[in-house]
């Protein structure tokens, strides 16, 4: 009798745990929600609705796209909100102050995210100074080299018109016209094939998985654990710099006081997208659709007409039932 | 010496010390090409040290090594490697969310024309080429999570051996495997040998050795005792080699216990592999002392008695009722006390001061009616206590840290008794504490026993065992192999079922 009840438990257990069901559980769950919302107001599923999520989904998808790379290793970015606003202030000084063209104020900008990356990453792996003190206190001192650097004030792009286009300029409505979709959505899937490629494709991906899978074993092998940690929180710091850029662009200026509490919605992303907090884990599918879960649950609760303190209270809710619904999957 | 071209590895007067451990001293090994020489000492013998120096996981404080002739310095694993020395861990030291050939490839991976792109078509089909060299039949795009740790361990054995090794240390490489992966294993290993390769292998499984290995090295706190060919010897002799002078044998020095009521009563105990068909008696006033080999399962079985860790199966008995203990809450209201091998971890909170500690096991006793702490009743029961149990601190708020491990250990058994426990149960009671705190220990457990308690004494030290037990428990990977009255037991019978794997009991 025990004979034919086994098999069918071990391969429930091995469905219940695989890959697939992992990606599912958030794919899933942003399909319900969107036919789910799309049944409740006629307005949801417009054109104009439709590229608002898109658009609002870029940056917070951008900083989850660099994160991602961090929690697969086990740690955790806590600086990647105003290490964004720092990047955006670097962009505004370059082009502003300092009068360089556009594209050195976007290279500048990115450039200045990766290098409070590899500080995070230096600190880490060299000082062993644990991931979350690192970057919570390069959370601090990005957030006061802002406001320093841009005097407690907005710095404004209209000395340097291109800068807006970047974000919100439109490369598709010029193929095809009508289809307003904004640049910013192109860059945040672009930023997604590449850290796709990043992680699967290459060496740094490979070692991204090894270090959280089992970082000792990882040493045994001969791999340069620091150097390689130190790069993984470059590359984080890096796509923080595309979201600070993507971010000044969106708002024609540089907003220092703006980004804090960004790092905890990228992280949610991350883990709503069944990236596993312990390491070893991930994929950068699931942590766009992990943004997407998030953007589409606070653009559809507003336009049901839920307040926004609600929607912040649904949010909560719905990231520990997301991690809940892992803890089951492992458990089973 | 040097123009002994057969030894593949030759290592002389190899000194070794951790902080306050001498782990090698003057220890000698050496091996041939295409040979399979197992290494075999008690706990602490210092077999795994030896060998990772060989593989450069650690350095060695003084000695040499010769590696085929030429004295050879192994900063790190990665130039063992390079020379071709591997070792296989006894925890596997695998990346389980990656795949087979990842695994066997991490660290230096094919690149393709861009140096940081990954070639896996290159590392898949090399790992074929590698596991069909071993006749291991696996799909090398396998994540290592989903296999069986028989086929993880095939997977470090091919990983090894793509570093072109010609010399393969594997340390315990059966512990966790059953008879057919066994069976398995030996045929790579006897491949591996009639390629030339050289084969450490460390076991505690003594019967194996007569079946895979050409010479055999005894080893003893941290010496070499002899080197010898496997024909030549019996299981007996490496035994009594092992264990070496029975001058700590001294009779127990405990009076038989008299009570006959049972106090406690295992049950046909499982968990996993872990424990398997447990069964035993402990009576009032008696000392059961646990012995076995590392990973033997008895520090398992306390736990599991503990409530610490969940049983498949079983029943337990207290005082003739059963009982349900799903949580250590459960086991210390049934009046079960474990101390812990670790007691820093698990038995004391070490900020805090001696009389807290005393009191933390059974604090609601110390509250009054208004949920204050009765701080009188405190003072007065630690006091008490610390001065029959001989604790050397200058007061009651000395923080717990600042004593010696001795003391500390005494503070653990205080805080036991504090919460009424009658049945204690002792894990490596004297790890770590010096020779005259370790006297004053065991008169206490002898108290203790005297006054009624019913004690199980887990210990890896057969002198402290055969010294201090009414009765003996050996067990070996997770069973119960043997058990010996005070009289019968000496370190040889010990040993003997330590190391004895009994065939695997038929039917769930």
């Amino acid at each position: 009798m025990d004979v034919s009840i086994a098999p069918k438990k071990a391969s429930t257990r091995s469905v219940l745990r695989s890959d697939a069901t992992r990606k599912f559980l958030a794919f899933g769950a942003l399909i319900v929600l969107l036919v789910y919302f799309s049944l409740a107001s006629p307005h949801f599923m417009t054109f104009n609705n439709v590229v608002g999520i898109l658009l609002q989904t870029s940056v917070n998808g951008v900083l989850a796209l660099g994160v991602t790379f961090v929690i697969i290793t086990g740690g955790i970015d806590l600086s990647i909100g105003t290490v964004m606003t720092f990047s955006s202030v670097m962009s505004a000084i370059f082009c502003i102050n300092w009068g360089l063209p556009v594209w050195l104020g976007v290279l500048g900008g990115m450039g200045a995210g990766a290098l409070a990356g590899f500080i995070n990453g230096t600190i880490i792996s060299r000082m062993k100074v644990p991931p979350f003190i690192t970057t919570l206190g390069i959370m601090y001192i990005a957030k006061g080299l802002s406001l320093v650097l841009s005097e407690l004030r907005p710095i404004y792009f209209n000395a340097a018109p291109g800068f807006r286009e970047i974000a919100m300029g439109s490369v598709i409505e010029k193929i095809i016209p009508g289809a307003e979709i904004p640049n910013a959505v192109l860059i945040m899937f672009g930023a997604a094939i590449f850290a796709g490629f990043l992680l699967n494709r290459t060496i740094l991906g490979r070692y991204t998985l090894a270090l959280g899978s089992n970082e000792e074993a990882t040493r045994l092998s001969g791999v340069n654990v620091n150097f390689w940690k130190t790069m993984v929180y470059t590359v984080c710091g890096f796509f923080a710099g595309i979201g600070g850029v993507l971010m000044a662009a969106r708002l024609n200026s540089a907003q220092p006081a703006l980004g804090q509490g960004y790092e905890l919605d990228a992280i949610a992303a991350v883990v709503i997208g069944g990236t596993s907090l312990s390491g070893g884990e991930g994929t950068i599918m699931g942590t766009i659709i992990g943004a997407f879960v998030m953007s589409v649950l606070v653009n559809g609760l507003r336009i049901m007409s839920i307040e926004q303190e609600w929607q912040i209270v649904i949010t909560g809710g719905i990231l520990i039932l997301a991690v809940y619904m892992d803890v089951i999957r492992r458990r089973a | 010496m040097s123009g002994d071209v057969d030894r593949l590895v030759v290592m002389e007067a190899i000194d070794k010390s951790f902080p306050g451990v001498q782990a090698l001293e003057s220890a000698r090994f050496d091996l041939r090409a295409g040979e399979a020489h197992a290494l075999v000492g008690e706990n602490g013998a210092g077999k795994s040290t030896l060998m990772k120096i060989l593989a450069g996981v650690y350095t060695k404080d003084a000695g040499k090594i010769l590696y085929k002739g030429q004295e050879v310095n192994l900063p790190n694993p990665r130039s063992a490697q390079q020379h071709g020395i591997s070792i296989i861990h006894q925890e596997l030291n695998l990346m389980p969310h990656l795949t087979v050939a990842q695994n066997i490839f991490i660290g230096r991976e094919p690149r393709q024309v861009l140096p940081i792109l990954l070639d896996d078509k290159a590392i898949n089909a090399q790992t074929r080429e590698l596991l069909a060299q071993l006749h291991i039949e696996l799909d090398p795009r396998t994540k290592v999570s989903d296999l069986t740790v028989a086929k993880q361990q095939m997977v470090e054995i091919a990983k090894a051996l793509s570093f072109n090794a010609e010399v393969l240390i594997m340390d315990e490489p059966t512990a966790a495997l059953t008879d057919a992966e066994i069976e398995e294993l030996f045929r790579i290993i006897r491949d591996l040998r009639n390629d030339g390769v050289g084969i450490v292998y460390i076991s505690h499984r003594l019967e194996e050795l007569f079946q895979i290995s050409d010479r055999v090295t005894v080893m003893r706190d941290g010496r070499t005792i002899d080197t010898v060919r496997i024909q030549d010897v019996t299981i007996d002799q490496i035994i009594s080699m092992m264990v070496g002078r029975t001058i700590y044998e001294v009779t127990p020095e405990i009076p038989e216990g008299n009570s006959q009521e049972v106090a406690l009563e295992v049950r046909h105990l499982n968990r996993g592999r872990a424990l398997r068909d447990i069964s035993f008696q402990l009576k009032k006033g008696e000392i059961v002392g646990f012995a076995g080999l590392m990973g033997a399962g008895r520090t398992e079985v306390a736990r599991a008695i503990f409530g610490a860790d969940p049983i498949d199966s079983g029943e337990i008995y207290i005082g003739g009722k059963r009982v349900n203990i799903h949580h250590p809450s459960d086991a210390v209201r049934h009046g079960i006390g474990y101390l812990s091998e670790d007691r820093k971890r698990y038995g004391l909170t070490l900020d805090m001061d001696v009389e807290t500690n005393i009191v933390l096991a059974a604090f609601r006793r110390f509250l009054n009616w208004l949920g204050l702490v009765n701080k009188g009743k405190v003072r007065r029961i630690s006091r008490d206590l610390v001065e029959t149990l001989a604790i050397k601190t200058p007061s009651l708020q000395q923080k717990v840290k600042n004593l010696s491990g001795g003391n500390q250990q005494k503070l653990v058994i205080a805080k036991w008794l504090t919460a009424d426990t009658d049945i204690l149960i002792f894990d490596e009671p004297t790890r770590g504490i010096d020779v005259g705190a370790k006297s004053e220990i065991y008169r206490l457990l002898n108290d203790l026993a005297q006054e009624g308690k019913a004690i199980i004494m887990i210990s890896s030290e057969l002198p402290e065992i055969l010294r201090m037990s009414h009765r003996i428990v050996v067990m070996c990977e997770g069973r119960i192999t043997g058990e010996l009255t005070s009289a019968e037991a000496t370190q040889e019978r010990i040993m003997q079922y330590a190391t004895q794997r009994t065939a695997v009991t038929s039917g769930d």
